[in-house]
């Protein structure tokens, strides 16, 4: 498991996935966009049905699903009206722009040579980006995590209860590619700071 | 308005609103500081004491400004996946 670096010449931000990481990567890339099309956005809540299919500006109310609900929150903690007018006039491009920075992702990998099916053993991934390609890394590395962490109830300072947690347990696993992919995200902003 | 004031009160009373950002276990230190650095452009030095702010106060005051460069700000965060909420600071 190796993370990013600069490339000293061109700048590049690069970094070598084994098949398995990249194919977890473009899988766990592909589940953000499924989700941010799972539940649409759009109004809820007018009572005058007319008026209801003449509104396509967008959602003013909070998503049901904790993890939608972490990416796009209220803006306001004291002003229903207002948050849901923020809602309303910002959340289908946040939507739109995080399922674009996941499906960069995704077409990054196969550009470096990630098979729609992987079947071959030892297959290498190597990837370069450009700076603003990385920071659509970024930005999709941490949607990944904020769904993962939000689903695993994640805290500050509770590293010993996932270590405490059997190999086997499912739990663990998803919190070793949690920690795997901040391994990432650490490694691409250290990479993207390096002058 | 009174005469007296100093540049910064000046500028805080014409532009009201804030933009606070909140802690969460999930987003790395490093990465919070880097999006400050790198939306607002802010020093490394101001960039890692408003994350501390954040890391250590539960939250921070990130920016200041008119409603709409609140929104603006706000929206942004949250594409990077940063907890931001605005309020009027009165």
């Amino acid at each position: 498991m190796s993370g990013f670096a600069r490339h000293r010449r061109s700048g590049a931000l690069i970094a070598t996935f084994s098949g398995f990481e990249a194919d977890l990567l473009r899988s766990l890339t592909s589940q953000i966009v499924e989700l941010l099309r799972n539940e649409r956005a759009e109004p809820v809540g007018t009572e005058d049905p007319l008026e209801a299919m003449f509104d396509f500006s967008g959602p003013t109310t909070e998503p049901e699903d904790p993890v939608l609900r972490r990416l796009f929150p209220t803006a306001y903690l004291d002003d229903e009206e207002a948050a849901g007018d923020f809602r309303r006039f910002t959340e289908g491009t946040l939507r739109d722009g995080k399922a674009a920075v996941a499906g960069a992702v995704i077409d990054a990998l196969a550009d470096a040579g990630l098979p729609d099916l992987l079947e071959e053993d030892g297959l290498m991934i190597d990837v370069e980006l450009d700076p603003a390609a990385a920071t659509q890394w970024l930005r999709a590395f941490t949607d990944i995590r904020l769904a993962l962490g939000t689903r695993l109830g994640v805290e500050d300072g509770d590293e010993e209860h996932w270590h405490e947690l059997s190999d086997e347990d499912p739990r663990a696993q998803a919190h070793d590619i949690y920690n795997w992919v901040g391994f990432l995200t650490e490694t691409l902003v250290e990479a993207l700071s390096d002058p | 308005m009174e005469p007296d004031l100093s540049p910064d009160e000046i500028t805080f009373l014409a532009k009201p609103w804030v933009t606070i950002v909140w802690n969460d276990p999930v987003n790395l230190m490093s990465y919070v500081t880097y999006v400050f650095r790198t939306y607002f452009g802010y020093s490394k030095a101001k960039a890692e004491k408003l994350m501390n702010q954040v890391h250590n106060d539960g939250k921070s005051v990130v920016s200041t400004g008119t409603r709409e460069e609140m929104e603006r700000d706000v929206q942004a965060m949250h594409e990077y996946g940063l907890w931001a909420t605005m309020e009027f600071a009165s």
